[in-house]
């Protein structure tokens, strides 16, 4: 399907009902003639023909099957019988017509032009920002309702018209127009507003990584300044994503590897990364640290490479359990078997082992492994791969320590990525960061916001994003710092719930941690965190010079300019 | 040959000529002027306007207002011609007919018009 000539459904009606179109022009002219040819008698009993006028009167209402009567006078026999033929006549012109426009209507590829025109429609007239998801499946789903929640506009691609469907049913605030299409299509993309300036960013999430590549390919060279976040399990493909500059490129085992490398090396900067990248409002447990020592890994295959490559280089021994031998000639001890049955697991020495994992394809066979790996020995700490989300109430019911759910990293990862940028650089240094300053970092901040993933964001002091400050200091103001910013605008003794993690300076310096005396320049870009009201009090203190003035120095300004003046001339 | 061009060129000049075959004749003189051309007329541009549906070409585009233009002169015709026999209480008189004929004019040059667009694209084909 060309996607690019689909303004014309109107044409396609119009051609296709030509002929019943003629068919009744040329029915409704026979009847109309006919009648005025036919003898009939005036009022008055004399001889007259019909005129025009009110034959084509009479046709139409008969025709249409209104049927007033025999006006203006009663006909005669003559005219009865021609009345009779166009009144079939009519009737099968109508047939023909309307049974047309149905047959029309019923066509499927009638109704797929119908619904890319009505798709192409909404996205021409999206004014507002909005991302573009290729790719409904669980995590689309996933970061759509995170970006829904925060008032972000979607447009979503997706082949299978029965994941499209599920959008409707999903309960979501805003519209999300959607178009069952080939994602790696480059017409289809652009019919979804790739080159649209309100479109913000691309996420390449379906589970094909060549599709993944495509977009990427076309996002790279239609929409070059577009961030593409692009979801990939093949090296190789990811290799190729990184060769024309695909900046963000998620492996979700890989990514699962690094969170399980970091958690291993310090459990609490793995902790406060889960708080602050996980979706907002929902509650992160403090759970079980992953302990060191040995570790057993069934099925070695990408993903178990990764994790064993993750463990190796935390210093752990790690023993596989597989059917095949490994392939790369690896030094860790291999066990053949299957790990579902108990002699395999304890050939590999399950009872003196610290901790499992179950990363096979098969989610049935993972619950048995780490079943039957907790009877063998309980204090095991639990990894188990998790493939398909439909499995999620079995994967609840077991308690694991770590489950990995690739949709729900992907997800995070997005929504990390997209909605606050700098929350990377922050991360990064988190990660290399020692244990005990990220464990008084998390005691400080759990404790003050509590364990539900609170709200990140990010400000720039521009003049889009903080007009009124930004007015404030753009000429050389006067210096404000960190504190006095943040301060409640109903009582300013009252400092907002909010914390500031990090900033980074247009001149590429940045702060971790900044105290409270920062003085804050234009062009600072702010990570915080805190709660959703002072995110609220703080973007209307940076809006609006009379709440700034009024946070920053106490007097409350008066708004108008009558009032302005008034109270200046009181002043002086 | 295609019978689909020859349907579409003979519905174009037939709607030309009956046109001209109304108009033709002293403007205000009822007796030059039969009314029973005029519905021919009439439905001939309508089954031409039908014809000319769906073609998205610039030519197509200005073939189909041409049509449109005839039509909708035509009808207004027929109306006054409904008006002054049955509903002004004159009957046609000279100034009534005068007024059918000269609609019925405008819709003969855009006929006209329709005409020299036909012969201007078969001659661009050259086939």
């Amino acid at each position: 399907m060309i996607y690019s000539r689909h303004r014309g459904v109107i044409f396609l009606v119009l051609r296709r009902m030509r002929a019943p179109l003629a068919a009744l022009i040329t029915i409704f002219a026979i009847s109309v003639l006919g009648l005025t040819i036919v003898p009939g008698v005036d009022a008055n009993g004399e001889p007259a023909r019909m005129s025009f006028f009110h034959a084509f009167y009479f046709i139409s209402y008969t025709a249409t099957t209104i049927g007033f009567g025999e006006v203006p006078t009663t006909f005669t026999e003559a005219q009865r019988m021609w009345v009779i033929v166009c009144i079939y006549l009519s009737v099968l012109g109508w047939a023909y017509a309307i049974g047309s426009l149905f047959a029309l209507l019923q066509n499927k590829t009638f109704q797929n032009a119908l619904r890319t025109e009505r798709f192409a429609g909404e996205v021409r007239r999206l004014s507002e920002p909005f991302y573009l998801l290729c790719g409904y499946g669980e995590t689309g789903r996933l970061v759509t309702r995170a970006l829904d929640h925060m008032g972000m506009r979607v447009v979503a691609i997706e082949i299978e018209p029965r994941k499209a469907a599920e959008l409707d049913l999903h309960g979501l605030f805003a519209d999300v127009p959607a178009l069952v299409a080939d994602a790696g299509q480059p017409d289809v993309l652009r019919l979804a507003g790739l080159e649209k300036p309100e479109c913000l960013g691309v996420m390449a999430l379906t589970n094909n990584d060549e599709t993944n590549l495509a977009i990427a390919i076309a996002t790279r060279l239609l929409a070059p300044k577009l961030p593409a976040l692009c979801r990939c399990q093949s090296v190789e493909v990811a290799a190729n994503m990184a060769s024309f500059g695909t900046r963000h490129i998620i492996n979700p085992f890989e990514k699962f590897g690094e969170y399980l490398a970091l958690a291993l090396h310090s459990p609490s900067a793995f902790h406060l990364l889960e708080w602050l990248t996980g979706i907002t409002g929902n509650e992160v447990k403090p759970h079980r640290d992953p302990p060191r020592g040995t570790w057993v890994l069934c099925g070695y295959g990408d993903f178990g490479r990764l994790l064993a490559r993750a463990l190796d280089e935390e210093g752990m021994t790690v023993t596989l359990i597989d059917r095949e031998p490994p392939p790369d000639g690896t030094r860790y001890r291999w066990v053949r078997g299957d790990g579902t049955g108990a002699p395999a697991l304890l050939e590999a020495d399950i009872k003196s082992a610290c901790g499992v994992v179950a990363c096979t394809g098969n989610d049935v066979n993972n619950l048995s492994i780490c079943v039957t790996a907790r009877e063998l020995n309980p204090d095991l700490f639990v990894v188990v791969r998790q493939n398909h989300f439909s499995n999620n109430p079995l994967f609840q019911a077991f308690d694991s320590d770590a489950p990995v759910v690739p949709s729900r990293i992907i997800a995070h990862e997005c929504l990390a990525i997209l909605t606050t940028p700098l929350l990377a650089p922050f991360l990064d240094h988190l990660k290399a960061s020692r244990e005990d300053w990220a464990s008084r970092l998390l005691q400080r901040l759990t404790g003050r916001f509590g364990w539900r993933v609170p709200p990140v964001w990010s400000v720039r002091i521009n003049a889009r994003e903080a007009p009124a400050l930004f007015a404030l200091l753009m000429p050389a103001g006067p210096e404000v710092t960190l504190d006095a910013l943040m301060r409640d605008h109903a009582k300013r003794e009252l400092s907002l719930d909010c914390e500031a993690l990090y900033i980074s300076r247009d001149d590429g310096s940045s702060t971790l941690l900044p105290s409270p005396d920062y003085a804050i320049r234009p062009g600072d870009e702010l990570l915080l965190v805190g709660t959703r009201q002072a995110r609220n009090h703080l973007a209307l203190t940076l809006e609006n010079p009379n709440t700034l003035d009024y946070v920053l120095t106490g007097n409350d300004m008066p708004g108008g300019w009558i009032w302005q003046r008034l109270s200046r001339r009181h002043e002086t | 040959m295609n019978l689909e061009k020859v349907v579409f060129g003979f519905f174009i000049v037939l709607a030309a000529t009956l046109n001209f075959g109304f108009f033709v004749g002293e403007l205000d003189n009822a007796q030059h002027h039969d009314i029973y051309e005029l519905f021919a007329a009439i439905v001939v541009n309508l089954i031409a306007t039908v014809l000319k549906f769906g073609d998205r070409t610039q030519i197509g585009a200005i073939h189909l207002s041409t049509s449109l233009v005839a039509d909708l002169q035509l009808i207004a015709a027929a109306a006054v011609w409904a008006w002054a026999t049955h509903i002004a209480g004159t009957g046609l008189d000279a100034a009534w007919t005068a007024k059918v004929v000269s609609l019925s004019g405008g819709a003969l040059f855009a006929n006209v018009v329709s005409v020299i667009i036909l012969i201007a694209e078969t001659i661009m084909q050259r086939r």
